[in-house]
This record gives C-alpha cells, sequence and structure tokens, in this order.
C-alpha cells in the first residue's frame, strides 16, 4: 500500500458529538470522498457530515452493494483507503457482498455502519443486525463502538489495518447513542499494534538462497499478482524482470502491473489464460511468485501443479506461504523491498531457446483461438474479442478498465493491451456479478482525468444497475461497454461443455438498455453490426460525459483456452 | 496421518476474539475437541487452549490464519508429546450410595480422585488427569448411579523452555518496523 501522509494530529482538544468526531477523523486521515447511503441509525453521522461538506464529498449510490464496490473501485485506482457507509440493519448487510470481495482482493476498505442505541442491543430492536459477528469472516479487522470517546482509537486502528501489511476491509459499528455523546476530541493517528506485524523484514539468507535457486535456473518463469501493484513496485519489479530475463506472466489481479506488450510478458494464468504461461508452468525449472496465493482458478489440479520445478514465493502474508502450494524458498516480506534486493543479488541473463518456447506456443495459440477471436471471419458474428480490440487501440491502452465477471471479464483482459500501471479494477477471488459498474464509479473518482471503461455482461449489468442513478446524479463521465449475448454466457458456455448444452436458466430476455440508460440522461447506442462497430466505439470513447455503448455479439461463443475444472494446468484445452 | 494436537494461542483480552478464532476452525471442518480459556503468564494476555486431531500441514496452516488475526500475539502448536497436559472432571453422586456400601470409596482411591464436596444429598469427587483417565473413572462410577459429570477443556504448558514473555517481546519489537 502507498502511504499517505496524514494530516497533523489535532491538538486542541474539543467538545464534539461521536458524529463529528468521526468525521474529522476521517479528515485528518485524509479523507476527501466517501460512498455510502443513509439511513436512521447512522443519521447523526450525516449531519455531521452536512457541515463538512467542503472537506469531504460524499456520493450516495443507489444501494449500500453499490458504495461497497465503488469505494474499492477508488482504493484500487487511488492507493487509499476507500470509505464507505451504511444505516444498520439492512443498510449494513447490504454491505456484505463488498466486504468479502475486498478480503478475498485484499483491498483496503474502511466500513461505518450505524447501530441501534447501547441499551437497545439484543432486544431484537428495529433495525438491528448483530454486523459485528456476520462481517467477522469477510473482514481483516471489526469493532462495535458503543462510547464516543472510543472512537477516535478506533477509526485511527481502522485505517492503519486497512492499509497495513496485506491490505484488507475493516468494519466499525457505531451505536447510535455514541454518536450524539459529546467528549472531548483528540486525534492520534495509529502508527503499530503491538500484536500485529504488519512488514516482516525481508530475510537476507531467503534472498540469497532465492537468488542461487534463480541463477541455476535454466527454465525460469515468473508469475505476478497484485502484490506488486498494492505494494508500488512497479519500477521494482521491472528492473527485476528485466534484469533476470525470464518469461512473465499474470494473475488477473496482477494484471498492468507490466505492460501487456513488454517483450517478456508472455501473458495471463489459469482458467482461460494464455496457452503459453500455463504449459511453461509445468515445464519449467523454477518458479518465481511474487505477491500471489496460488488461486485454484490459477493452479488447476494443485497435486499436478509445477511438481518438477523449485518455487520461490515473495510474499507479505506468512498465512499465504505453503497455504495452497509447496513453497521450496519463502521471501516473507513487502515486495517492494524483496525485490530490489533480490535484484541486486541476481545474474543477469537471458534465455534465447526458453523464450522461443514461450513464442512458439503463443504462435500455436494465435493459430487455434486469438486470430478468430480478433478478426473473425466477415460471416460470424461480432467477436467479444474484437469489440475490444477496437477499445484497446482506439484508446492506446491507457485506460483504466473495469470488468464484471464472466465472458467479458476474460476475453477483456485477455485482449485489452494495458500500457499503463494500475489499470485494471476486476472482481478476481469472489468473481462478484454488479461489481463493475459502481466499481468504475469509484475509479473514475480517484481518477478524475483518466478514461473509465466498464466492461460488462448483460447479466451482470442488471445486477447493480441501478447506479446509473449514481452516474446521472453525480455527472461523472464513465463509459459503459455492454458486451450482450443475451445469454448468463459464462455459465452457458459451462452447461455447453460439462454438462451436454442442458442450458438452464441461462437465457436472458432484456430490457431495451438504450431506454434505460436515457431515462437516467446517460447516451446510449445500440451496435448489432460489424460495419457499424469502429465508429460507434470511436464515439463512445470520444464523447463527452457517459455514454452507455451495447454491443450483440455472438450468442454462443465460447472463450478459450480453458483449463477444465480438477485438470492440470498442462491440459488447458483450445478448444 | 492425522495427529492430535495442542494449540495455544496467545491474545489480547478482547471480545468477539474468540468467535474469530473458532471460525477459523469450523470453516475448514476441524473439529474442536475441547477449548480453554484464560489468563496467561503475561499479564493482560489471553490464552486460549485448543485441542484437534488433524493432519499437521493442516495444523500449520491454521495456526497461521490464527496468528494473522489482528490481535493474536502469536499461536503454537505441540503434539502430545511435547506438552505436559491435563483435564479435571467433576462427578456428582448421591450421597446415600458412599454411605451404604464401601466400593464407590474403594474406586476414588484406586484412581487418586478425592472428594470435593460432601453434603446431605449428594457428593462431589473430582478427578484430574488425561482423558482416558476421567472417563475410565466414569465408566467405574457409573453403576452406582452418576447424577451430574462434567470434564474441563485441556490445559497444557509445553516443554521447549522458550517462553512466550520472549514472543511477546520480539512481536512487540517487529510491530514497530
Ligand atoms: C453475484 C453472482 N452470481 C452468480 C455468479 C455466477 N456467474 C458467473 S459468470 C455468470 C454469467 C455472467 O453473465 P453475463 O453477465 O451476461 O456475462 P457473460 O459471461 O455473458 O460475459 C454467472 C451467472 C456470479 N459470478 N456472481
Amino acid at each position: 500500500m502507498e502511504s499517505t501522509k496524514l494530516k497533523k494530529p489535532q491538538s486542541v482538544k474539543t467538545t464534539i458529538t461521536g458524529a463529528e468526531a468521526l468525521v474529522r477523523c476521517l479528515i485528518a486521515e485524509n479523507v476527501d470522498t466517501m460512498f455510502g447511503y443513509p439511513g436512521g441509525a447512522i443519521m447523526p453521522v450525516y449531519d455531521a457530515l452536512y457541515h463538512y461538506e467542503n472537506e469531504i464529498k460524499h456520493i450516495m449510490t443507489r444501494h449500500e452493494q453499490g458504495a461497497s464496490h465503488a469505494a474499492q473501485g477508488y482504493a484500487r485506482i487511488s492507493g487509499k483507503v476507500g470509505v464507505c457507509m451504511a444505516t444498520s440493519g439492512p443498510g449494513a448487510t447490504n454491505l456484505i457482498t463488498g466486504l468479502a470481495d475486498a478480503q478475498l482482493d485484499s483491498t483496503p476498505l474502511v466500513c461505518i455502519t450505524g447501530q441501534v442505541s447501547s441499551k437497545m442491543i439484543g432486544s431484537d430492536a428495529f433495525q438491528e443486525t448483530d454486523i459485528v459477528s456476520i462481517s467477522m469472516p469477510v473482514t481483516k479487522w471489526n469493532i462495535q463502538i458503543t462510547k464516543a470517546k472510543d472512537i477516535p482509537e478506533a477509526i485511527a486502528k481502522a485505517f492503519y489495518i486497512a492499509r497495513s501489511g496485506k491490505p484488507g476491509p475493516v468494519l466499525i459499528d457505531i451505536t447510535k447513542d455514541a454518536q450524539f455523546e459529546t467528549f472531548e476530541f483528540e486525534y492520534e493517528p495509529c502508527l503499530h499494534i503491538r500484536s500485529y506485524i504488519p512488514n516482516p523484514q525481508v530475510d537476507p539468507k531467503a534472498i540469497a538462497l532465492a537468488a542461487r535457486v534463480i541463477d541455476s535456473a535454466k527454465k525460469p518463469l515468473i508469475l505476478f499478482g497484485h502484490g506488486i501493484l498494492l505494494a508500488n513496485a512497479k519500477q521494482e519489479f521491472k528492473d527485476f524482470v528485466e534484469k533476470s530475463g525470464a518469461p512473465a506472466a499474470w494473475t488477473i489481479m496482477g494484471l498492468s502491473a507490466l505492460d501487456t506488450d513488454h517483450p517478456q510478458n508472455v501473458g495471463m494464468l489459469g482458467m482461460h489464460g494464455n496457452y503459453a504461461p500455463n504449459i511453461m508452468t509445468n515445464e519449467c525449472d523454477v518458479l518465481v511468485a511474487i505477491g500471489m496465493r496460488f488461486d485454484d482458478r490459477v493452479t488447476g489440479d494443485v497435486s499436478r501443479y509445477a511438481k518438477q520445478a523449485k518455487i520461490i514465493h515473495l510474499e507479505i502474508d506468512p498465512a499465504e506461504v505453503n497455504k495452497n502450494v509447496g513453497v521450496d524458498v519463502p521471501v516473507l516480506g513487502n515486495c517492494k523491498e524483496s525485490l530490489t534486493q533480490l535484484t541486486e543479488a541476481i545474474t543477469k541473463k537471458s534465455y534465447p531457446e526458453w523464450n522461443d518456447r514461450a513464442a512458439q506456443l503463443t504462435a500455436r495459440e494465435n493459430e487455434m483461438v486469438i486470430e478468430d477471436e480478433l478478426f473473425p471471419p466477415e460471416e460470424d458474428k461480432i467477436t467479444m474479442g474484437e469489440v475490444i480490440r477496437h477499445i484497446s487501440d482506439i484508446s492506446r491502452g491507457t485506460a483504466v478498465i473495469v470488468t464484471d465477471v464472466g465472458q467479458h471479464q476474460m476475453v477483456t483482459q485477455r485482449y485489452y493491451n494495458y500500457k499503463e500501471w494500475k489499470s485494471n479494477v476486476t472482481s478476481g477471488g469472489l468473481g462478484t456479478m454488479g461489481f463493475a459498474l459502481p466499481a468504475a464509479i469509484g475509479a473514475k473518482f480517484a481518477a478524475p482525468h483518466r478514461q473509465v471503461i466498464a466492461v460488462i455482461g448483460d447479466g451482470g449489468f442488471q445486477m447493480t444497475i441501478q447506479e446509473l442513478g449514481t452516474i446521472f446524479q453525480t455527472k461523472i463521465d464513465v463509459k459503459i461497454l455492454i458486451l450482450n449475448n443475451e445469454f448468463l454466457g459464462m455459465v452457458r458456455q459451462w452447461q455447453d461443455l460439462f454438462f451436454e448444452k442442458r442450458y438452464s436458466s441461462v437465457d436472458m430476455i432484456n430490457p431495451d438498455f438504450q431506454m434505460i440508460a436515457k431515462g437516467y440522461g446517460i447516451t446510449a447506442e445500440k451496435v448489432t453490426e460489424r460495419a457499424d462497430l469502429e465508429k460507434a466505439i470511436h464515439r463512445f470513447l470520444s464523447s463527452e460525459g457517459s455514454y452507455l455503448l451495447e454491443v450483440l455479439v455472438g450468442k454462443e461463443n465460447n472463450v478459450f483456452p480453458m483449463i477444465p475444472t480438477g485438470a492440470s494446468v498442462s491440459e488447458i484445452r483450445l478448444s | 496421518m492425522k495427529e492430535q494436537f495442542t494449540i495455544s494461542i496467545y491474545t489480547e483480552n478482547l471480545i468477539g476474539l474468540l468467535h474469530r478464532i473458532t471460525t477459523i476452525f469450523t470453516r475448514r471442518h476441524s473439529n474442536i475437541e475441547s477449548i480453554n480459556a484464560s489468563e496467561s503468564e503475561v499479564s493482560g494476555i489471553h490464552r486460549y487452549t485448543v485441542v484437534i486431531t488433524e493432519e499437521e500441514r493442516k495444523v500449520k496452516n491454521i495456526v497461521k490464519q490464527i496468528e494473522k488475526q489482528i490481535d493474536v500475539f502469536k499461536a503454537f502448536y505441540h503434539p502430545n508429546k511435547n506438552i505436559v497436559y491435563q483435564e479435571i472432571a467433576l462427578y456428582k453422586m448421591p450421597t446415600n450410595i458412599l454411605s451404604q456400601t464401601r466400593e464407590v470409596e474403594q474406586i476414588v482411591r484406586k484412581h487418586h480422585a478425592r472428594l470435593l464436596a460432601v453434603e446431605p444429598e449428594f457428593t462431589i469427587i473430582e478427578k484430574t488427569g488425561f482423558k482416558e483417565e476421567t472417563q475410565a473413572l466414569f465408566e467405574q462410577l457409573k453403576p452406582h448411579g452418576i447424577l451430574e459429570f462434567v470434564r474441563s477443556g485441556r490445559i497444557s504448558i509445553s516443554k521447549p523452555m522458550k517462553e512466550f514473555q520472549d514472543y511477546f517481546l520480539e512481536v512487540e519489537k517487529a510491530s514497530k518496523l
């Protein structure tokens, strides 16, 4: 995580309410944008926010789930902690999907929920839920506050925990009486917690051993994940890759940590990843995994995963080491530090033959899959791949790409040519349909000067479609691309391949998306013919303000390559 | 191969932490055989003692997940051979049984148990030992009519000499880096 400079602690004591104290804590933590939705148990805080409008911009979403994903999108692009807020009961439970998503994708969030008054707790009061217990498995830390005087310390800890070490979501539940209560306010940022070691020190012996293993490799392969982006280790990683001379492959959370067209970037790992890196995983002699956690979507069958290779794992979280895959050389610590030391310790190398192997496998995938996806025969329906090819060319690979979950997600990540650091926002670990639209809103607030494009399926769009209202009201500029195959495409693909085409509950009778967009004051256009596609994408990307472009794509196209569940990475299928 | 392990967890004394810890076991389908919460040798620091039967690989992962919790200082796991442990069991018997025959008294003596309380209506017998021992006493007393029985969670002390005190200082130092 980027370290953010904290505003000076408030030295003058003043007597204020818990609600106002909360707002002033947020300001002290450099929060200028937050997302939320009001309700009874959080009203005192909303009242306090009213007085601090110039310091904190509160974006009211149309659903608390939207607020949580918007805060995630904001955090992922800004490198700051995302903040969202909700009332007790249903407001709080609506945040759970966002918390779970942030927990799996290590996204720093501070979520504040209102709670019924402390004397009502346990009485099944109106809109009382035990949100602290409910959110426990999906938060890095959480706490309930029943006294105003405990608010500053809890908020300070919350921000420290959310952004340090392996980042994650934190929830603070504040009873209504604590919001009303007055006390002498003072704020001290949290600098450490005695039971918590966020930054394990890099062990020089581990670095030396890792360097020795890398130097003796004949066929090394680098795997990179979200940790590099979280550690802000752009240059450190690039230096390591280039000195090592090894091919490098990404997890979807690591995408955009290295330019897509970097000569050593051999593509995406895992289930719908590229052919070369998956095959090479089971051919390499040394695997250098950096800031990634060997998710099952990446490894396929773990019992047949890289058994021939020595595995080096650079990781900040000790609990991730040896969790899914046995590791030969663990290197604990922040990869910004460990990469610097490791680059220093290794010998500069190149592996012409091994890189030829990558080129040869890539050529095979080009021939069997990519050519047809990007340049389909004239008589075929529009493919998702060719839409993304145009989007990529016209935006010159510099946009922030926010994807939802499904076929369009895999296609976008495979074919968009990412040329800028930290440009991919997606729901990786949880695979949350409905993530993209609100996350794109958050991303836009984090980077108002960047082009933000949300790529969404016709199914996922309808899970959080109400956030069009947030775009309408805030007048922000988010480009929304709907890749409409009139199916829950990814589920249909599995039914096609593994359930003998029994298409159970996957066909979508869709509404008129253009009309809906227009109802929200958003310009919209629908493309059904290839001849109109490129021009429409130009209009889409050069428009002023938000724009919805719906493209009707082939209904029953499948995403390949694919590693079926339970198969090994080397059993990746090209058709 | 599954084996019995005792996990000792040193934590801040906070509401809700027990829930956070137990869900780490339940989520992984690991059955908690016994759990005990108490103070530790360091003032203000809590200690949980949890007994499970699992493969060591899984125990290691569980321990790491526990240590990952913000308010946990340190967690250790030990196979039975590396700890000294005990459980305590209490048995409530009708007092008239004891006065009618000498048999119960002989059982109590044979098992090195003791009479904790003798009331006109009932007598409480206490036995400290391994589960097998408290269970053996239970089986022998059963024909004489046990009114109530309870066995505590395991408490254990590890044999290695490095103490939590030392780790505590290490953790506290590392938390500031
Ligand atoms: C909230 C949620 N519910 C269900 C799923 C299971 N799921 C994964 S992909 C998918 C289909 C997505 O369809 P669509 O949004 O149209 O995108 P496509 O795959 O067609 O590109 C479904 C239902 C999910 N990932 N998230």
